[in-house]
């Protein structure tokens, strides 16, 4: 057996190496630092407002009334502002997005999609502020000159819904084409084979096959829309209000987390406190929305690969 | 059987190999077992590497011909789940000694690609980057003009060092890529099929620079080519699977003997293309 | 002998051929109609915005300028002389004596007369505006609402024009411009870029070419993604509570000055860069590791080949051979922060002020906030003027994003043309 004393491969210090390998490490243990911050930060915040003498989880959860003058905190009104123009929005971008989707992937020509895909870029460039300019100065007026100026409030959450609708197209009609894309070729020619006509295949075999991946889409356009701040800031309303009419205001709950710190509101108020409280409950409905829609789609993703 | 008969009947490229001179071990192989996660790819091949000759590793394929010839310079550890046991000495050195440094073997010992893959640079900066990376402290120039020359890629690329690699026909680029191993200065360089992704008048080029390059480096090359081992090689070692797909070594002797006189009837069987 | 078949006669199938055709046509029509509306919403969005820029103003001046000179209905007919002689007498004095101590009044262009005069002395009133649209179809409406307010005059006026670039935030909305709010943009994207480009690079090596697959990375994989999903306003919510209120020694600037505790503030630039650093870090990881796992595992092993270090190889190998997906990427991730309003809202933009921020300590505002706040006023003329803002605003998306795809491709190109 041979001595191994100074051998020419001996191990270099290359401390350089270690060094740039822990400074990289460092920087992407950052991105769970962020979490943990948002988390810790949320929930902090949260704490202080529920350890409030004026509010009782349980009145957060189901009451009618936000009121923080009078001590009112439930948060009902919130969420339904939130529900109705998320709702609203996927009513008119899943629909037209799939659309759009089916047409891009198997019905356009190369020419046509040429422009297509540029115009669904640029409409998903728009920054959302344009988005609730546009709900005000145009979805608004039409609106209100479609139903009638007494139907119609200036600001309601129809028009910022139908416009948030717009806002997630895009990425919809993206996100959709690249599922139903991925659905292998050979699934079409057998439809074809037996004789089916285009339309029969692509509703009979090549949507449902797609369906974890559209799926995935639309949970994540939903939690796109829960999470939409400027539209609603502009648009919706401000005050909370609950009510069923989307054609009256309504706050969402971004729109009033927007409100409230936009103004003057000093750090150690029950305002302040709420508005953390009210991001610990978008954070965890986004969260859950997106972990779900990450779920799914890998899932989707293990049938075909 | 008639021993010329049997080169006649299979077509073999013998030339007569002048008596070498006394042989010196680069390398020994010895009950080297290898692991990718929990399945035996190789299980226990010992075998001596002498030093400035070709050697030519064949079999037929998934037998891990290219996983021994990757334990050499330790680009196995690359591979997750990669685990090796017995020893890799290299003059005397075991490769796999806890305060060994891959990048140091890599140095020593080169390796060249099957599918040509220089780096999208310049020729001129293909060559120079290795070497500059390990400290050369030379005239660059020179080194290239050197390396380019023992490549036998000199006379069709001086003109044009500046240019991008990957604008070089196939065979250009894999010599090129032998070019670059050279210019590290290294003792042994392993051939990983090196030609199998080359034209016949490439791959002539290639087999010619091999016998150029044996005076200088101990060269492994791993083909699937028989005629090609034999044409290149002076020892040969035939690997064999067994059912449970792990490779071994079936057998392993001086080129001519092998090819001519084979001791196992598998080493036979695959010579005269009954399996491949 | 007749083969009564199961799926019933020539004539059966043919009807039903007919039908099913029929019906893919029909869906045909709805596809291509969705696909219709959807390059139609682009456009209205687009045509809203100039419509807006554009349009009629009714003023109404509060001194005629016939009033000051006989006969000259205008300002701008005012002689050279007339101006100077005007303004000294008819500014007031606090204001002349600033007007004289920045530049006195002989040494002032006509055109720096005529606008002073009008600002100062004419102070025309915007009564009323209207959109392109209307501008060029109810011109008789236009005229009679003129006609019926006293003293009032039109003026076709292009909301957005140089003067619109170098003002600053004005109460006036007719001299109202972005300038601040633009440098506040740049100034926060500068930021943003410096924090997150680094370690968002750096993460994603790290991800991509240093950590095994084991069970950490793999939560850190999935952590980075939701990252980049969560809404933006919540990490406006996180930027004012860490960086705004917790850093705010920092970020205020009053640890590296002699700011007391009392004047300090964190919600300056530096806290805003932060906080959109936060955003698109997400993006930027994983952007780039796209691009690292788009260059070929045969490029590291020829690097490992010729006995280089793992660094040596993504220093000198792997990034250069993935640098302009990477910078592309970057760009559109900072084109993206550019937009963004809610985080910066929630930070706490200022919501008024006229002064070029200095460094990264000062207060800011931004275009989109300049845009938000303009929208939500219900004058008339704000809307004008946030429509205005908004073309700013997509020319400076349109040349970034430009930008990254013209880098992209010319450097594309002179990697083909390497030689």
């Amino acid at each position: 057996m041979h001595e191994q004393t100074a051998h020419p491969f001996g191990k270099r210090k290359r401390i350089h190496e270690r060094v740039i390998e822990t400074t990289l490490f460092l920087s992407a243990m950052l991105s769970i630092l962020i979490t943990v911050g948002i988390a810790f930060i949320l929930i902090r915040e949260s704490y202080l407002f529920f350890s409030d003498p004026d509010v009782r989880l349980l009145d957060f959860l189901t009451g009618k009334k936000w009121q923080p003058m009078i001590g009112l905190f439930g948060f009902l009104p919130l969420l339904n502002a939130t529900l109705t123009t998320s709702i609203i929005a996927m009513a008119l971008g899943i629909p037209i997005g799939l659309f759009v989707a089916i047409y891009l992937s198997e019905y356009a020509s190369d020419r046509s999609r040429g422009i297509l895909k540029p115009i669904l870029e640029v409409l998903a460039g728009i920054p959302t502020i344009v988005y609730g300019y546009f709900a005000l100065t145009f979805m608004t007026p039409l609106l209100r000159s479609i139903f009638g100026e007494t139907t119609v409030e200036i600001y309601n959450t129809a028009s910022a819904g139908l416009v948030m609708g717009i806002l997630v197209l895009p990425m919809i009609a993206t996100m959709a084409e690249d599922a139903i894309s991925a659905v292998p070729k050979e699934l079409r020619l057998a439809s074809y084979a037996l004789g089916g006509t285009k339309i029969e295949t692509t509703f009979r075999v090549v949507i449902p096959a797609a369906m974890s991946g559209l799926s995935a889409t639309f949970l994540l356009a939903l939690s796109r829309a829960i999470g939409e701040t400027m539209i609603v800031a502009l648009a919706a309303g401000a005050g909370p209000k609950l009510t069923a009419n989307p054609f009256e205001a309504a706050e969402t709950i971004t729109g009033y987390i927007v409100r409230i710190s936009g103004g003057d509101v000093s750090y150690n108020s029950i305002d302040y406190n709420s508005i953390f409280a009210l991001g610990l409950v978008l954070f965890l409905i986004t969260f859950t929305l997106n972990l779900t829609s990450r779920k799914i789609s890998s899932l989707f993703h293990q049938e075909y690969d | 059987m008639n021993t010329s008969n049997l080169a006649e009947a299979l077509n073999l490229g013998f030339e007569k190999k002048a008596v070498t001179h006394q042989q010196k071990t680069s390398l020994t192989l010895d009950k080297v077992n290898i692991r990718y996660g929990t399945f035996l790819a190789v299980k226990d091949i010992s075998l001596a590497i002498y030093e400035r000759q070709v050697t030519a590793f064949i079999g037929p394929s998934g037998c891990g011909k290219s996983t021994v010839l990757r334990s050499i310079n330790r680009m196995n550890d690359m591979i997750r789940g990669a685990s090796i046991v017995g020893s890799v000495l290299f003059n005397g050195y075991d490769l796999y000694a806890k305060d060994v440094d891959p990048v140091l073997v890599r140095r020593k010992i080169g390796m060249v690609f099957q599918k040509p893959n220089p780096f999208p640079k310049s020729i001129y900066e293909n060559i120079a980057w290795g070497a500059r990376i390990n400290g050369f402290k030379g005239d660059y120039d020179e080194l290239v003009e050197t390396s380019l020359r023992s490549a036998a890629l000199w006379e069709e690329v001086k003109d044009k060092l500046k240019q991008n690699a990957l604008r070089l026909s196939g065979g250009q680029q894999q010599r090129l890529c032998i070019a670059r191993t050279i210019a590290v200065q290294p003792e042994v360089i392993l051939m990983d099929e090196p030609a199998s992704a080359l034209d016949p008048i490439a791959t002539g080029k290639i087999e010619e620079l091999i016998q150029e390059l044996k005076a200088s480096y101990t060269i492994i090359i791993v083909t699937h080519n028989m005629g090609q081992a034999s044409r290149v090689s002076d020892h040969t070692a035939f690997f064999m699977v067994d059912e449970q797909r792990t490779g071994y070594l079936q057998e392993y002797a001086p080129t001519e003997q092998l090819f001519l006189n084979p001791r196992h009837k598998k080493t036979e069987e695959y010579i005269s293309g009954k399996f491949g | 002998m007749q083969t009564q078949s199961l799926f019933g006669t020539e004539t059966d199938i043919n009807t039903l051929m007919g039908k099913r055709k029929r019906i893919g046509l029909l869906w045909k029509v709805a596809f291509l109609f969705s696909t219709t509306l959807a390059i139609l919403f682009l456009i209205l969005l687009l045509l809203t915005v100039i419509d807006s820029s554009f349009g009629y103003v009714a003023l109404r001046n509060e001194v005629e300028p016939s009033s000051l000179i006989a006969g000259k209905k205008s300002v701008k007919d005012f002689s050279r002389a007339e101006l100077e002689r005007v303004a000294a007498t008819n500014l007031s004095s606090g204001i002349l004596r600033r007007v004289e101590y920045e530049k006195p009044l002989e040494q002032r262009t006509g055109n720096d007369l005529v606008a002073l005069l009008e600002q100062y002395v004419i102070k025309p009133k915007v009564l009323k505006t209207w959109g392109l649209w209307d501008s060029l179809t109810h011109t008789k409406a236009i005229d009679e609402y003129s006609r019926s307010e006293e003293g009032s005059y039109l003026t076709f006026k292009s909301w957005i024009n140089a003067e619109f670039f170098l003002a600053d935030q004005s109460a006036d909305p007719l001299h109202a411009g972005i300038r601040t709010a633009f440098l506040g943009s740049l100034w926060i994207i500068l930021i943003t870029f410096l924090f997150a480009f680094p370690i968002g690079v750096g993460s994603a090596i790290y991800l991509q070419e240093y950590a095994q697959d084991n069970r950490l990375n793999r939560i850190l994989q999935l952590n980075i993604f939701n990252l980049s999903a969560v809404p933006s306003i919540i990490y406006g919510l996180l930027g004012l509570a860490v960086f705004v209120r917790a850093m705010q020694s920092f970020t205020s600037g009053s640890m590296f000055s002699s700011l007391t505790d009392a004047t300090a503030n964190g919600r300056t630039i530096l806290s805003g860069g932060l906080t959109l650093g936060l955003l698109v870090l997400p993006v930027i990881i994983i952007n780039t590791q796209e691009a690292l796992k788009a260059v070929p595992a045969s490029l590291r092993m020829s690097s490992y080949g010729v006995g280089a270090t793992k660094w040596q190889t993504i220093w000198h190998q792997v990034l250069p051979a993935s640098g302009e997906r990477i910078l592309t990427g970057t760009i559109l991730a900072l084109s993206r922060a550019l937009g963004e309003t809610a985080p910066l809202v929630v930070i706490g933009a200022s919501t008024f002020i006229s002064v070029d921020p200095t460094g990264i300590f000062s207060k800011f505002t931004t275009l989109p906030i300049q845009i938000y706040q303009w929208s939500a006023r219900p004058q008339g003329a704000y809307r004008n003027l946030a429509g205005a803002a908004i073309i700013a605003l997509l020319i400076l998306l349109m040349l970034m994003n430009s930008t990254a795809i013209y880098t992209r491709d010319k450097l594309a190109k002179k990697k083909r043309l390497e030689s």
